[in-house]
């Protein structure tokens, strides 16, 4: 397997509407990929396509060395996802929503009870084990939500804005969980808003109506733009009018 | 990879929609005792079977015979005697304050017209302002007629008359009421009452509790993971339908204890029969959830669907016959329509496969197509 994603000229259309426009992006083992956007700039439309809730209307993608469109179990067996809204049980305690995944992904329950301890506690919360989720802060929710997609140690995780309205001191905790992810291999996926934790990033994207307008490093980026921050890189591409008004 | 862990993933999935419903004490509770509630509330409260007829009499002339009727009426539990005139005119006041339910019009002469074998005039008015139970005191009281006559005819043939009465040859109508001879209204019921359980906690409750999953958007990281459609379909599916079983069984043993309603047929076949039933509407919530955008939508959609039509176009309280024709042909639609005639016919006439096979079957298309098509819709409408 040489990339852990590999898109090639990917297309969605609803209607005549493209909400994805023939993009294709590589990312290696190991990498943080930022995948970013404005709103409606197609970025949640190409990571359904890439975790197979949404067929591609034209062009393919690999991941973890398997096709979506025709090998999509495959597919699901080796990816990871969080999505922006909150995606474990309330009503279910924090050891019975990992046993509900882990048996989902097919682990035996030995390496559920093992797996499910060493989460816990490298989360420092096994004190909490029995607690429903529910009753926890968001920050604590997504870290678990966070830990309980890689539980089955997946090739690639796809984050989609998994920081969303989480205190600074926690995200920060939360980019230090990604990077440890990368450092064992696993492939990060990332979408977010928030333009330092693009600087986080070993690569990014930039979406601007469908298509990606920009891919580099955040350094590489910034050197291209002949701008100091991501943040700016981003406001030039997603709303140029605004960014000449403003820089004259 | 193989997939020993298919079955195991299965496992984990119903483990926990078990607890989801278990969790949820309140509704649970609510759920295990409607059944027990709606038998008792139907069975007293919506009765259509009366008891306490109150009877006028109009007998302007009393002979031997008017007077021998008047005790027939007196002597039927049924009925109470509360005022005898001599004309019909007391009657229309009586009426109008409430005062009778069922007037009897004796025409002068009864005895005469007996022994004479000519056509005795009597005449039943009833207050048909409820127009159900106005028929149904009707058919009482001709029952009552009839019986009278039929003993006329007896002691005339045997001698022992203390009336005279002419060995003519009366046409005597024989009303009998099949399988429910004493018109209890809460046998029939009962096989409705079932169909409406189950329709609720079977197709309301998975619209409700699958569409809460897309709501919160833990519907998406199932979709995700390895699960197939059918895999959570089931999984949804399965609690619920214990949880159905659970209700047929307090339905028919609190409409056996409270209401006496007897039970002729096959439990086992019963039993069958309304897991069939049950899966039907598990598939038909399935499908509402998936095309359904919030859970108050589907909440929505799942009563007008399938409450409604199980209550008025299922025969459970109006029968088939008496709705207008394009309504008849939208009933064949309904479930419910079908289960009701099984569970009816096993629980009252001791039916069994051989009587049944056409809506068993009828039910199992149904199964198949609308499982068909909640598994497509789910494929279709993954975000």
């Amino acid at each position: 397997m040489t990339q852990a994603i590999e898109v090639r000229d990917l297309t969605r259309r609803f209607g005549t509407f493209t909400a994805v426009d023939a993009i294709s992006v590589d990312v290696g083992k190991g990498e943080v990929f930022g995948f970013l956007g404005a709103n409606g700039a197609g970025k949640t439309t190409a990571i359904k396509m890439l975790i197979g809730l949404l067929e591609p209307t034209g062009g393919s993608a690999r991941v973890a060395g398997f096709d979506v469109l025709t090998q999509s179990e495959d597919v699901r067996r080796r990816i990871g996802y969080m999505s922006q809204r909150f995606s474990l049980y309330d009503d279910l305690t924090m050891r019975e929503n990992i046993t509900l995944y882990g048996g989902i992904y097919g682990l035996s329950d030995e390496d559920i009870r093992t797996r499910g301890d060493e989460l816990l506690g490298g989360l420092g919360m096994m004190h909490t084990a029995d607690t429903l989720v529910g009753t926890l802060p968001l920050g604590w929710k997504q870290k678990l939500a966070f830990s309980v997609a890689m539980l089955h140690r997946p090739a690639v995780v796809f984050l989609d804005e998994p920081t969303g309205g989480v205190d600074p001191v926690t995200r920060r905790q939360f980019w230090e969980m990604i990077y440890a992810a990368a450092s064992r291999g696993t492939t990060v996926f990332v979408t977010t808003h928030y333009m330092d934790e693009a600087e986080y990033c070993d690569r990014l994207s930039i979406m601007v109506d469908g298509r990606i307008a920009a891919m580099g490093t955040p350094a590489a980026l910034k050197a291209e733009f002949g701008v100091a921050s991501i943040d700016e890189v981003f406001v030039r591409l997603a709303r140029p009018s605004a960014a000449a008004a403003a820089g004259g | 990879m193989a997939s020993p862990g298919r079955f195991h993933a299965l496992g984990a999935f119903v483990v926990k929609e078990l607890r989801h419903i278990l969790r949820d004490r309140q509704t649970l509770i609510i759920l295990l005792l409607i059944p027990l509630a709606q038998v008792v509330l139907f069975g007293f409260a919506i009765r259509t079977d009366v008891t306490d007829i109150r009877l006028a009499v109009v007998d302007p002339a009393p002979d031997d015979a008017s007077v021998a009727l008047r005790t027939r009426f007196s002597g039927n539990e049924r009925f109470r005697i509360v005022a005898t005139t001599t004309t019909i005119d007391a009657l229309e006041p009586l009426f109008r304050r409430g005062g009778a339910d069922v007037a009897l019009v004796i025409a002068p002469g009864l005895s005469r017209s007996l022994a004479a074998g000519t056509t005795a005039r009597l005449q039943l008015i009833s207050d048909a302002s409820n127009p159900n139970t106005g028929s149904t005191m009707q058919t009482y009281a001709s029952a009552v007629i009839v019986g009278w006559q039929r003993d006329l005819m007896a002691e005339a043939m045997t001698g022992s008359a203390r009336t005279a009465v002419a060995p003519a040859v009366l046409i005597e109508p024989r009303v009998r009421m099949l399988f429910n001879p004493t018109l209890e209204s809460v046998n029939l019921f009962v096989p409705g009452l079932i169909a409406l359980v189950l329709t609720l906690v079977s197709a309301q409750m998975t619209a409700i509790s699958l569409s809460r999953e897309k709501e919160r958007g833990t519907l998406e990281i199932l979709l995700v993971s390895p699960l197939r459609p059918w895999q959570i379909i089931v999984g949804k599916v399965a609690p619920y339908l214990l949880l159905a079983f659970a209700n047929v069984v307090t339905a028919l043993v609190a409409a056996w204890l409270v209401f006496d309603v007897p039970f002729r047929g096959s439990l086992t076949l019963l039993l069958a029969s309304s897991a069939l039933y049950a899966l039907v509407g598990l598939a038909l919530g399935t499908l509402i959830a998936a095309r359904t955008g919030s859970q108050l939508t589907a909440m929505t959609a799942s009563m007008m669907g399938t409450m409604l039509p199980t209550t008025l176009l299922s025969g459970m309280i109006f029968p088939i016959a008496s709705l207008p024709l394009p309504l008849q042909v939208v009933s064949n639609l309904v479930p419910a329509r079908w289960f009701i005639v099984i569970v009816r016919g096993i629980m009252l006439k001791g039916a069994g496969v051989v009587h049944l096979w056409q809506e068993l079957l009828v039910l199992t298309v149904m199964l198949v197509v609308l499982m068909v098509a909640a598994i497509r819709s789910f494929r279709a409408r993954l975000a």
